[in-house]
């Protein structure tokens, strides 16, 4: 597949400034920092939670809990997929009871991983409530769901792609709009 | 990379990426079974049976249970209740089963082979639960991520395998995924229990040491694995009695100090107490024998998962 790169969205500098502000956004939106846990949807969900959590503790001197989920197995098209998702763990070490669970990803497109990561959730517990958090929202959704906090709001063709490349999974940071050359 | 096999047959032809992938599968399996709700939606709908012509609590529970846990529809057919008893054939049986629809049938058989034959006859994707004295690929996989969440990895590790190496599928698909690993392997038992030639069999050459010297067997050894001793064939006299063979093939913890220091040991169950191992060591603090339990789960659910993946690629692409 050849890709074509039509606009970079976000440079590294803009994805650390999108980060603090959604930091002190969710702390502001919950009254402080406290009974929060943050849960990256793999993969670059993860290193996107750890940084939030970073962010925490520099502005609020907050520690949070950090876990990640996996949400293949509960992905609607997994029976009729042409290639099985390789699955990898899921790790919540900590009860979500009564906690404020944000759940965080790179990019919210369709809502479909949102409600899978959702029904994934409330296996582990029962939370307070749980929110939603994404760097870049993209449009086009196919369920009822939207985010709490957004980094950054893009309008996309249902033909483009956005991709959010991170150093920790990547070794390069940048948000690219990129479509299909052929 | 996608796992493309429709059934699990037999360790012999997997490759080494295909067992890679199932081990990674199963290792992000094993958090599922730790949660307060062991269940995800993965195989919701999908029908899974179980047919046991052996004798099976283990084996027959991990499957019915992994295939729970990922919400498929477990039955379990035991023989001696079947239509089996009244004289149907084992491909009669399975036609009637198929006109169910299940989508995996899992199969435990005395014969080696009886899995293969379904294979070629059924729509079904076919598991092999233990056919005859052939393969019991499920148990050389748990034996595997169970030896790896203890060592770093399995090439050049030192296995010891040791009892009934002859009657045991155990042993095969073990020596079979392990030797693919690259780790270093001898097997041990009185000559009776040692097949003639093993050492020169088509997968294991090269790679495999026979010996009926327990103490050379266990020398630097990283993972002891003892075989159960088929007590229902003792009246075929492979050794002069029990109390003899526990003295020479007997794992007890004086003999386990020619092992490596952090040698694990593991047995693949029922454990006969006295017989083939001491309680000492089957209770003691180097036995992995109830974690190799829990990965059964764990990895029986990967092989439910992978076995009934990416049907659509394979019903109309160019398959495997």
């Amino acid at each position: 597949m050849n890709l074509l790169e039509k606009a970079k969205l976000m440079t590294a500098g803009e994805i650390g400034a999108a980060l603090r502000g959604l930091a002190q956004e969710i702390v502001a939106h919950n009254g402080g920092g406290h009974g929060i846990a943050l849960v990256g949807i793999r993969r670059r969900g993860v290193p996107l939670a750890e940084r939030l959590a970073r962010a925490f503790w520099e502005i609020e001197s907050i520690e949070v809990s950090v876990g990640c989920l996996d949400i293949n197995l509960y992905r609607d098209d997994l029976s009729t997929v042409a290639t099985q998702p390789i699955i990898q763990s899921t790790e919540i070490d900590f009860p979500i009871n009564k906690k404020i669970v944000v759940l965080v990803d790179d990019v919210l497109y369709t809502g479909r991983t949102v409600r899978a990561a959702m029904d994934a959730l409330v296996d582990y517990g029962r939370p307070k409530a749980i929110q939603l958090c994404v760097l870049i929202d993209r449009g086009h959704r196919e369920l009822p769901i939207q985010a709490n906090f957004v980094g950054k709001t893009v309008k996309t063709k249902e033909s483009e792609m956005v991709e959010v490349r991170l150093n920790e999974v990547d070794q390069i940071e940048g948000v690219l709009l990129v479509e299909n050359a052929s | 990379m996608p796992f493309n096999a429709k059934h699990l047959l037999s360790i012999e032809n997997l490759s080494i990426d295909q067992i890679q992938l199932i081990l990674a599968t199963a290792n992000s399996f094993r958090e599922i079974s730790k949660r307060p709700i062991k269940k995800v939606p993965a195989l919701r709908g999908k029908t899974v049976i179980n047919l046991f012509f052996e004798a099976s609590t283990r084996t027959r529970a991990s499957f019915e249970i992994a295939a729970k846990r990922l919400s498929a529809d477990a039955i379990n057919i035991p023989v001696s209740a079947s239509s089996i008893a009244k004289g149907e054939t084992l491909i009669d049986t399975v036609r009637n089963l198929e006109a169910m629809a299940p989508d995996v049938i899992v199969i435990r058989h005395p014969s080696a082979g009886a899995p293969h034959q379904l294979a070629k006859r059924c729509t079904a994707c076919i598991v092999n639960a233990g056919d005859g004295a052939h393969e019991h690929p499920t148990q050389a996989l748990l034996d595997a991520l169970t030896i790896l969440n203890h060592k770093p990895t399995l090439k050049d590790l030192r296995v010891v395998i040791i009892g009934d190496i002859a009657h045991s599928r155990v042993a095969r698909s073990n020596c079979l995924l392990l030797g693919k690993m690259g780790a270093h392997l001898t097997v041990c038992g009185p000559p009776t229990l040692l097949p003639v030639n093993f050492d020169q069999m088509g997968p294991f050459a090269g790679s495999l040491t026979v010996t009926d010297c327990m103490s050379e067997a266990l020398d630097g050894a990283d993972v002891v694995m003892m075989l159960r001793i088929q007590l229902e064939r003792q009246q075929e006299a492979f050794f002069p009695s029990v109390r003899e063979y526990f003295s020479s093939y007997g794992l007890t913890s004086q003999r386990m100090k020619s092992a490596k220091r952090d040698a694990i040991i593991m047995h693949p169950g029922p454990i006969n107490r006295g017989v083939e191992i001491s309680s000492e060591v089957a209770d003691g603090r180097y036995s992995v024998i109830l974690n190799q339990v829990t990965n059964g789960v764990a990895v029986r659910m990967a092989i439910l998962y992978l076995v009934t993946g990416g049907r659509e690629q394979r019903e109309f692409g160019p398959g495997p």
